[in-house]
């Protein structure tokens, strides 16, 4: 694989490649947290805190993995420091931010099986990413990821004063937003090439 | 709470355990669970397919295992437990099917590994596995595999059949076919997702309806009778 220098990669995670809306990883936050921006800027901002430490750990992991020949240990050993760090994540909230461990109720925990957090780990191995290339993977998904969020959640908070038919409420509607701000994202195509 | 519950409903038949998970629990449709692999795979109908088998072993297989270790596993590291379960399960599915077809391999790509983090494996171990004998537990996985496999491959068949104008790679319309490629990209996903859910809205709000009419006119009987009576 071509070497991407790190603007690329941090151009094409944020905008382009979008974690959410082009690749599809972390939906569960995606459709169930984001019904107002002040649960789902703060939730983003955690996922991306988690996913810098998996992104970080797996780079390890799968150096030391590599000199010992467990290749096929490594989806364990990742999940297993992905939750880990979440229960780290958890606590420090719980401790210092208590309304919001409330709001963000089982969602924080549910971290440790958002695929935004393992999908970095895992994209980062398959593409052969250096520590650099890896860094610059993990903050441009989590930003990317804060950004989608926060976006939907925003359009969300709109689409509550309108009018909308009975039928097209609740997911069928969040879907279709989704749908359109994926579409806009496509817009980036080819930014970052 | 639910443990109460259900101990207050009859145990169900070990068939009715198979056929909750295929329709009237279905994982995407009714409960939205795994979202991540069925709008992301789901571009043609044989990738849907083997997605959703691939899901349907793990999640039997760690299921079943759930099940049988329900006692052994400490309360407090039972997510922890879980995790690693799925995760072993998941690891042999990869290597199975770099074996079988590479071809597949790099088209699903990381995302049969992703499948640890489908919510719909852990949610049903957690939820329904650790708590039920093993053959129960088994059958209950295997349909709701089958129902997630059922709604991934209606799913990846229509994205495939308005984005490629083929189902299962067989060609269906002429070569002047303009496919709506717009459907095997990412917009696609969500749009088809929407479309199938707003389509069970609307029959179930139908359904709905016509039960509340009939309903009403009954109560509308029953009040000229007493009418009458009166």
């Amino acid at each position: 694989m071509a070497r991407e220098s790190l603007a690329q990669i941090l151009l094409t995670t944020i905008l382009s490649g979008n974690f959410v809306l082009a690749m599809f990883l972390g939906m569960c936050p995606f459709l169930g947290v984001t019904h107002s921006v002040a649960v789902a800027f703060p939730l983003g901002l955690a996922t991306t805190f988690v996913i810098i430490i998996a992104s970080l750990s797996a780079y390890l992991l799968n150096w030391v993995l590599g000199l010992a020949h467990l290749e096929f240990l490594r989806l364990i050993c990742y999940i297993v420091v992905i939750a880990s760090a979440v229960q780290l994540v958890e606590m420090y909230v719980k401790k210092h931010y208590p309304p919001l461990f409330r709001a963000l109720g089982i969602y924080l925990p549910l971290i440790t099986t958002n695929c935004a957090v393992l999908g970095v780990a895992l994209f980062q191995t398959a593409r052969d990413y250096d520590f650099m290339q890896s860094l610059t993977f993990a903050i441009g998904g989590g930003v990317g990821f804060t950004l989608a969020l926060t976006l939907l959640a925003s359009v969300r908070e709109r689409v509550e004063l309108a009018d909308v038919p009975e039928a097209v409420q609740g997911t069928v509607l969040v879907l279709m937003l989704a749908g359109v701000l994926s579409l806009a994202f496509m817009g980036f195509a080819g930014l970052g090439g | 709470m639910s443990e109460s519950f259900s101990s207050l409903m009859a145990p169900p038949s070990t068939w009715e355990e198979f056929t909750e998970g295929l329709w009237k629990r279905n994982p995407v449709f009714v409960m939205v669970l795994g979202m991540c692999p069925t709008l992301a795979v789901t571009v043609s109908a044989i990738n849907s397919l083997s997605m959703g088998i691939a899901t349907t072993f793990v999640l039997a297989a760690s299921c079943f295992l759930v099940s049988v270790m329900r006692k052994m596993i400490p309360k407090e590291v039972r997510i922890a437990t879980y995790i690693v379960i799925i995760a072993t399960f998941v690891t042999v599915t990869d290597y199975a099917i770099q074996a079988i077809s590479l071809d597949l391999y790099e088209a699903l790509g990381a995302y049969i590994q992703l499948i640890v983090a489908n919510c719909l494996v852990l949610g049903r171990a957690e939820a329904h596995a650790a708590r039920t004998p093993p053959v129960a537990a088994t059958m209950n996985a295997i349909g709701m595999g089958l129902g997630f496999t059922l709604s991934l491959v209606m799913i990846g068949g229509v994205r495939e059949i308005l984005g490629a104008g083929a189902f299962f790679g067989i060609p269906l319309f002429g070569e002047h076919f303009q496919p709506w490629v717009v459907m095997v990209l990412p917009p696609g996903g969500f749009f088809v997702m929407a479309g199938w859910l707003l389509l069970f809205s609307i029959l179930r709000r139908r359904a709905q309806m016509k039960a509340d009419a009939q309903s009403a006119e009954a109560d509308a009987l029953k009040t000229s009778g007493a009418c009458h009576g009166a």
